[in-house]
């Protein structure tokens, strides 16, 4: 019984040590060049067209927005492919809600009424103002739907905020607003 | 009975202790290879490699680029074979890239790589690539990898001893295989080889800037074949060295009347002198055909132009040019060393390596230590110019590749193993087999002055027994072995594209940094290009239909047209505005008798299509663009050819109102 025992013991010492070697040889060979694990938005690019995120890092007035976006991780989505038609708050559009608002929003616990209202801001296609009629109902991203109403050549969502200037970006078009759009409270 | 059940547990015992063992062993999500050391070609998610690997496609044609040591495949660049893929060769555009003297050719043989080098060390602009079969050399961009360029090489057939590269990218050479008939009588009987057959070597310039490719000049030689050919380095930079077989000048059954005599030749080039000759005006201007194929990234199109004459030098008329250098047996590699001091010599038949030495060269041509002449050619003495000889190396040695420690690694294709040997003192240091039949092989830098070591890459021709069976016909493969210590180590095997030959590998710092993302909307200059939604439309020229088409995620504009008629041939125009990385658009017709358009960034391309039958065809996006990307489509209509159908296009154009509901038709 003593050698029965006994070989296997051997036995786990000598897989034990090729373990070792086996580790010994990755560890030398890690490649030289830097890691890609920042996520689509950390891809170094200065020769494309800057996405919707980009564009909205680069403003000074949508410094909330950005903050929010980070907050509710939804930075690497709106750096995909898309395409999105985003309605992009100003800082003063967020200013407008009752105060503590943001703050409020930006609390761990509260991630998902903040993402359920990003999300509302947000929608699969590109579309430029132009396309906007009078009465047109489109689905956002978080399963709601805005209303457009035209008047003069402004375009206003749901009779709370107007689009004060469109930009383009690679994966889609942001729509300055000056207001934020509140989805429909749940029946 | 008790000893056997006592026994029976043991082993179960040992093979649980084994299994559970060989689990835990298994690197972080990498499996061991059996008989390799996986572990260290294993690259983790989300890193990159070290090298890339630019591996020739043999009869595909294709030039494949892999990550070395993961040998992941990273791109398949279409060169000299038509891809539907990618459009190449389909496309109005890419057709007249694959244009020849002898009309379109949409395939060839892709054997060799070069590329680029200043001071004899990789630069990573260019890699240049041979077709065998209808001669021509290819240059390919390596900040788009794409194939920028394409010239025939005329006097020529079988391009096989091509592209090799000068030390500053001055040259790339171009040897004949066969030997043919040249000049102005070309309906010769083939037995009268001897009297009429010659060969040529081309040098082909290249242009610093552009790397834009000329024909310089090319040499007129005796009737043999050529196979191979290295530039020399540093002291013997000047130099260009090829090997020759078929000395015997035989026509017919060459795998007997090609081997008969003891030894061939390297042909060794001085070409600096050449090029004196040719600018002091010792060639000949003979008319020729060939044509020069040219890419542009501006208009995104090719363009092929007939070339009527090149200039031949003819040794008769050029002295101290060209020298024979024997060499045994029907040598296939002519490999010089890092150094430039040695040329290894590969005879495919011979049972040792000859190593030639340069400053042996040099003496041997000052004191004309010949021996006798070859057509006119000296012949230099084989033990003036030998440094020595690697004994009983192996069998059937072809290739030779070098490390930054002085030593030579040699594939052995009878075999099938790689030797290891030492440059100066010719000592065999270690051999590994390889599985089976290796051809090629390479060394990261291994035929430049600055080698990077680290890895030799087999490229074998039999696979056998390496992978799952797929009926008649397996795959080739390449296996990689750590160089980095005394005793070579098989790390990882893998499959290939089509048949690999020659292949080089480059650090990835020299390239990647040039990689290019989008091509500039604004430096489009397309005729046909429609820059903006706004700029699309469909014009009638004659019996053609243009249709200035862009794609954007997530439409076409215009996707709805009509009106064209039977007879009609239309033309698809498709600029993609994107100026994003990595976001081409594809397009797509029904019946199509040609292919796809891949459509990078920035770029625009056509689609040439002849519809047959009156009806509404769909058109839609290949290429997964978007979340929405299965909604990029759209349709045109064909009417017969004296329909009265007027030529309109829309995109997101309401419908009109169905009379004969109530309802009105909702607007998206």
């Amino acid at each position: 019984m003593k050698k029965i025992i006994s070989l296997p013991i051997i036995l786990l010492s000598l897989f034990v040590a090729s373990c070792n070697s086996d580790k010994k040889t990755a560890a030398e060979t890690t490649p030289t060049d830097a890691t890609v694990t920042g996520g689509q938005e950390a891809v170094k690019d200065d020769e494309s067209q800057k996405d919707v995120v980009k564009v909205a890092v680069g403003s000074k007035d949508h410094t909330t927005l950005v903050a929010a976006l980070k907050q509710a991780e939804l930075v690497t989505a709106l750096s995909n492919a898309g395409p999105f038609t985003v309605f992009a708050p100003t800082n003063a559009a967020f200013d407008k809600l009752p105060a503590g608002t943001v703050d409020g929003l930006m609390k761990s616990d509260k991630k998902a009424d903040l993402q359920n209202i990003l999300q509302y801001h947000v929608m699969t296609s590109a579309l430029k103002a132009e396309f906007f009629t009078d009465g047109m109902t489109l689905g956002m991203v978080n399963g709601d739907n805005i209303t457009f109403s035209v008047k003069d050549g402004k375009v206003m969502i749901n009779g709370t905020a107007t689009i004060v200037a469109s930009i383009p970006a690679s994966n889609g078009m942001i729509h300055v607003i000056d207001g934020v759009l509140l989805p429909p409270a749940k029946k | 009975m008790k000893y056997n059940f006592q026994k029976s547990i043991l082993v179960i015992i040992l093979l649980m202790t084994g299994i559970v063992f060989l689990q835990s062993c298994k690197p972080k999500g990498a499996s061991t290879a059996a008989g390799g050391d996986a572990s260290k070609a294993y690259v983790a998610p989300g890193k990159y490699d070290e090298f890339y690997n630019f591996v020739s496609g043999g009869f595909s044609g294709q030039m494949s680029v892999y990550g070395l040591p993961s040998g992941r495949l990273f791109r398949v660049i279409p060169v000299f074979s038509v891809d539907p893929e990618k459009g190449w060769g389909y496309s109005e555009e890419t057709k007249p890239m694959l244009n020849t003297s002898h009309g379109f050719v949409p395939w060839d043989d892709l054997h060799h790589i070069a590329l680029s080098v200043t001071g004899s060390e990789h630069d990573g602009r260019w890699a240049f690539g041979n077709a065998n079969n209808t001669p021509r050399i290819a240059r390919i961009d390596l900040k788009t990898f794409r194939t920028a360029e394409i010239i025939e090489i005329p006097n020529s057939a079988g391009n096989h001893s091509s592209p090799f590269i000068t030390e500053n990218s001055e040259y790339v050479v171009a040897g004949t295989r066969f030997s043919i008939p040249i000049g102005d009588k070309l309906d010769v009987p083939i037995d009268s080889y001897k009297e009429n057959f010659k060969g040529t070597v081309s040098l082909i310039s290249v242009d610093k800037t552009t790397g834009n490719m000329n024909i310089a000049f090319q040499i007129l030689t005796p009737g043999i074949n050529f196979d191979l050919a290295r530039a020399g380095k540093g002291k013997s930079a000047g130099w260009f060295f090829f090997s020759c077989y078929n000395s015997e000048k035989a026509n017919t059954l060459l795998e007997v009347n090609a081997s008969q005599k003891d030894k061939d030749f390297i042909m060794c080039v001085n070409w600096k002198k050449a090029e004196e000759y040719a600018k002091a005006g010792k060639g000949v201007k003979k008319a020729v055909k060939y044509v020069h194929n040219k890419y542009d990234d501006k208009t995104h199109s090719a363009t092929s132009t007939m070339m009527n004459e090149v200039l031949v030098l003819d040794p008769k008329d050029c002295p101290d040019m060209i020298y024979f250098m024997p060499c045994p047996k029907s040598p296939h590699g002519c490999d010089t060393d890092p150094t430039g001091e040695y040329i290894v010599g590969s005879g495919k038949l011979a049972a040792v390596i000859p190593v030639f030495s340069f400053a042996k060269i040099e003496a041997a041509i000052a004191a004309k230590n010949y021996d006798g002449e070859y057509d006119g050619i000296p012949v230099l003495k084989y033990d003036a110019v030998l440094h020595g000889e690697v004994k009983k190396p192996g069998l059937g040695p072809l290739h030779t590749e070098f490390d930054d420690k002085g030593n030579a690694y040699t594939s052995f294709f009878v075999s099938s193993e790689i030797v290891k040997w030492n440059v100066k003192t010719l000592e065999v240091i270690d051999r590994v087999p390889t599985y089976y039949s290796i051809g090629h092989l390479c060394v990261p830098g291994g035929p430049t002055k600055k080698p990077w070591g680290k890895y030799v890459i087999a490229y074998n021709k039999i696979t056998k027994d390496r992978y799952l069976p797929t009926g008649p016909e397996l795959t080739q493969s390449a296996q990689i072995y750590d160089i980095s210590g005394e005793k070579m180590k098989l790390i990882l095997d893998y499959p290939t594209i089509g048949e690999p030959h020659y292949a080089e590998a480059i650090p990835a710092s020299l390239i990647m940094k040039n990689s290019q993302k989008i091509f500039k909307l604004e430096e489009n200059k397309h005729a046909y290009a429609a820059l903006g939604d706004n700029n699309a439309k469909v014009e009638r020229k004659g019996n053609e239909i243009h249709v200035y088409m862009t794609s954007i995620r997530s439409h076409f504009t215009p996707d709805n047209i009509e009106g064209v008629k039977l007879g009609e041939t239309v033309y698809f125009h498709v600029t993609n505005l994107e100026q994003d990385w990595d976001v081409p658009h594809g397009f797509a017709v029904k019946g199509a008798n040609n292919a796809e358009l891949l459509i990078m960034p920035g770029e625009t391309q056509t689609l040439k299509w002849t519809p047959e039958k009156a009806g509404v065809y769909p058109m839609y996006c290949t290429d997964f663009c978007s979340a929405l990307h299965q909604e990029m489509q759209g349709y045109i209509r064909v009417s017969p050819a004296g329909a009265n159908v007027p030529l309109t296009f829309s995109t997101g154009k309401t419908a009109p109102a169905v009379t004969s509901t109530k309802e009105p038709v909702k607007t998206k």
